[in-house]
């Protein structure tokens, strides 16, 4: 019966090993997020963002981040920002009730530099406002977590829901702990990809489950181990297919989409990643490790009924 | 399965038809009597422009309110010979003392639905202010009274209003292209300029009250009824009268001019009726006094009266440029705020860095479709042509959609198609995959079709609704351009599935009808 699959690979064989791996690498990821903290941009932190580009090319970061030291604006980070003349400057400080913030520092350092700059993106983003925005982002990522594990309750068994919420913790707390390791910047962008990426890691689990469900059904003999192998090895080509085609189109989004989608699109390219591993080595063992049997999905026929 | 009735046909392949339709109007430069001119709109990090974030700040007009209450409650008491004592404002609260007798007098009335001194609140069934008392000595109490939650809900909602009122009309003055202005909460605005690269001048003027007010320099040297103003451009200071003898509300028109004789640029204005009576008078009783014009607490000049103006017109002096002349003439012809106003968020995007934006969305999205695309093909071959059809067809839909919606196209809205475009195969391949299994168990075609599509049914749905739980979650609770993710994510999700489910599953059985008895290789 085994072979009605493709494919044959024993995932459950490496189940113990991989959610040691998964342990460690959530406890690090938890680790950094504690002691180094997430680099928060101007959304969630307040103060300001300036993209320059520079009219000559001769300018030299240096000459930028000297002439934000003068302007005395507390901390000032200037980074390079996709071409060669283009630079991210973040500033701690907002002054947004001084309507003349913005122009003072474009005159200041056109000054210089010796050559006219252009600032192609501002964004000033007050404490009140960055407060709530934080909150509202933390609110949506709560309450997506909370419906999913909902939905699952309703169409599947405690087991399932309980491994599919694993599932998604896992995801969320590597993708995270990734972007503080690498400090990379934290905006309102980054709360969109981790929406999606539970979204798709939900939708990959789901896909296993619904096939191991499926499976139980059919088969009252065969163990929940073999039963998962089984399910997962139908669903892998799947599974394979779906991802790559999602990060193909991932990948084109982060080397021709420009410098402001680099960091959404890298965070959907590890939430893929890591989602499409969980949902084989993180969400379908809990089906085991909670004992599911072909009972468990025939009792909730019986209520169905 | 694979059957289709001839009216489900007619509505599926009309509805494609359709949205077609306005997919392509959208990249055709219509005319207004042409089908349809609804278009995608770009959002401000697409085409450039800036965002702007205002809070009115209702504090100084609330101790005006408890100011104004604290007169009404002296006059009450005088006219009703109540003998109260301490009447003060303090913490914005108003305090005084009174009888224990006067004290319940005073609350019955306090409390009644109708009375002059407390508005009730019929919509909130509350009154304005509240009231309590503590005992104070064995004759007094201590009353307190301040404004209740709805008393202030109130005073921020009409404080809102009049602000949006007179921002709508300083930023109409400006002449930005198609601005948006729209409230948000009870005490903010939200505004939206698109192409503009620059708000700077926006900003200033957003950033007065424009508050005028003509008064006397005062002559005496004490302080009594004076205030020490200084000049807007000088650290000069002069000792202002605190009486108003004209405020800008009686102004009708203002203009920058230009004075030929003493080469200065001043702003004209002209006053209405009530305005003219009030300015003769004020300049027939004081020729020889200096006469001061004061803008937001500042001194903008201080001439002196040397005739009375009783045509209403007037000139206001001031070291200005034509462009502050300009402006000030702006500021004076749409009214004073009602309160100040601060920015608390500014996002603004250069018309350039916009171009490069779509630009990079476009050539992503491209790139990303034909890898998806071929990727399919090698997969599936014929079958994979199926669903790339599907998939050419899904995202003419969406943009269908959008059009008709007239949705806002962002940034991360680009990255939502693209995104769309790579999960969206997912359907078709749970499906393929479904179809191969079953090829395997069963001899007929058209059987191992029927159930691949069947037995893949539950997986796709449950799929994509988890999906699209996460984008109406992010519609609701994302701003700006992450909503515009959000809207295609989950638009595209919705075609999606229209396209596995309806078009590709019609295309499937055409050609496993054509196919039924050869071997079909997936």
């Amino acid at each position: 019966m085994i072979s009605l699959a493709d494919k044959n690979i024993k995932f459950s064989f490496f189940y113990k090993k991989l959610n040691f791996l998964s342990i460690i690498l959530i406890i690090l990821s938890i680790a950094v997020l504690l002691f180094k903290g997430l680099n928060l941009g101007v959304d969630f932190k307040g103060g300001t963002l300036i993209e320059i580009r520079s009219e000559s090319t001769i300018v030299k970061i240096s000459e930028i981040r000297e002439s934000f030291l003068k302007m005395n604006l507390g901390d000032v980070t200037v980074k390079n920002f996709g071409k060669k003349n283009d630079y991210l400057v973040k500033i701690e400080i907002n002054k947004s009730e001084d309507e003349n913030f913005i122009k003072s520092i474009n005159d200041k350092l056109s000054n210089d530099l010796g050559s006219v700059v252009n600032f192609r993106r501002v964004e000033n983003v007050g404490p009140k406002v960055s407060k709530e925005l934080l909150n509202a982002g933390l609110l949506a990522i709560s309450l997506s977590l909370a419906a999913m594990l909902f939905y699952i309750w309703i169409r599947f068994e405690w087991q399932f829901s309980l491994g599919a919420i694993v599932a998604l913790m896992h995801d969320v707390i590597i993708t995270l702990g990734i972007f503080s390791l690498l400090s990379y910047e934290v905006n309102l962008s980054i709360v969109a990809a981790v929406l999606t990426i539970v979204g798709y890691s939900m939708n990959d689990t789901v896909v296993i489950f619904d096939r191991v469900r499926e499976n139980l059904k059919k088969y009252s003999k065969i163990s929940i181990a073999e039963i998962s192998d089984l399910s997962t090895n139908q669903t892998l080509s799947r599974t394979l297919i779906t991802s790559v085609t999602t990060l193909l189109a991932l990948l084109s989004i982060y080397i021709f989409g420009g410098a402001i989608l680099k960091g959404f699109s890298f965070a959907m390219i590890v939430g893929v990643i890591v989602g499409t591993y969980s949902s084989i080595f993180v969400a379908t063992p809990i089906l085991k490790y909670t004992k599911v049997n072909q009972n468990t999905v025939l009792k909730d026929d019986e209520k169905n009924n | 399965m694979l059957y289709f009735s001839k009216v489900k046909l007619f509505v599926i392949y009309s509805l494609i038809i359709f949205l077609s339709i306005f997919s392509i109007t959208n990249f055709i430069n219509t005319e207004k009597n042409f089908i349809t001119s609804k278009k995608i709109n770009l959002g401000l990090d697409l085409q450039g422009g800036s965002y702007l974030l205002l809070e009115v700040d209702s504090q100084p007009i609330i101790n005006r309110n408890l100011q104004e209450k604290l007169l009404q409650l002296r006059k009450y008491f005088k006219k009703n010979n109540i003998k109260y004592k301490n009447l003060t404002l303090k913490n914005k609260k108003i305090i005084f003392h009174l009888t224990k007798e006067d004290i319940k007098k005073f609350e019955k009335i306090f409390f009644e639905e109708e009375n002059t001194i407390n508005n009730y609140y019929d919509i909130y069934r509350s009154h304005e202010m509240t009231f309590s008392v503590s005992e104070l000595n064995s004759i007094e109490n201590l009353a307190t009274i301040s404004y209740t939650k709805f008393g202030l809900i109130e005073i921020k909602n009409s404080t809102l209003d009049q602000s949006l009122e007179i921002v709508r009309r300083r930023i109409d003055e400006v002449g930005t292209n198609e601005p948006t202005i729209i409230k948000r909460g009870n005490d903010r605005i939200l505004i939206e300029l698109p192409g503009l690269d620059d708000p700077n001048r926006i900003k200033r003027l957003l950033g007065k009250t424009a508050n005028l007010t003509f008064r006397l320099v005062s002559e005496s040297e004490d302080n009594f009824g004076s205030e020490l103003l200084s000049y807007e451009e000088s650290e000069q200071k002069l000792n202002i009268s605190k009486r108003i003898l004209l405020s800008g509300d009686n102004l009708i028109t203002a203009k920058p001019s230009f004075d030929n004789q003493n080469n200065e640029t001043t702003v004209n204005f002209s006053l209405d009726r009530v305005g003219t009576k009030k300015f003769a008078r004020a300049t027939i009783n004081n020729v020889g006094k200096r006469l001061a014009i004061i803008l937001d607490n500042k001194i903008m000049s201080a001439p002196v009266i040397k005739e009375p103006i009783v045509g209403g017109n007037g000139v206001i002096t001031g070291n200005f440029t034509f462009q502050s002349a300009t402006d000030l003439a702006l500021l004076l012809r749409s009214g004073a705020l009602p309160a100040p106003l601060n920015i608390i968020e500014e996002r603004t995007v250069g018309p350039d860095l916009g171009e490069d934006s779509i630009r990079a969305g476009a050539i992503s999205l491209a790139i990303g479709f034909l890898l998806v695309i071929f990727y399919m093909f090698v997969k599936y071959k014929l079958l994979g042509i199926i669903a790339n059809i599907a998939l050419i067809t899904n995202l003419i839909l969406l943009i269908g959609i959008l059009t008709i919606f007239e949705a806002t196209l962002t940034l991360p809205g680009i990255a939502g198609i693209i995104l769309t475009v790579g999960m969206a195969v997912d359907a078709n391949v749970l499906i393929f995959e479904r179809i191969k299994e079953e090829m395997k168990i069963e001899k007929s075609n058209i059987h191992a079709f029927d159930t691949g599509y069947k037995k893949a049914q539950s997986a796709i749905l449950d799929a994509n609704i988890t999906t699209l739980i996460s984008a109406i979650i992010l519609f609701f609770l994302g701003s700006g351009p992450v909503k515009g993710f959000a809207v295609t994510l989950g638009i595209g999700i919705l075609t999606t599935l229209f396209c596995a489910y309806f078009f590709a599953r019609h295309l499937s059985s055409i050609y496993v009808m054509k196919n039924k008895d050869k071997q079909i290789s997936i």
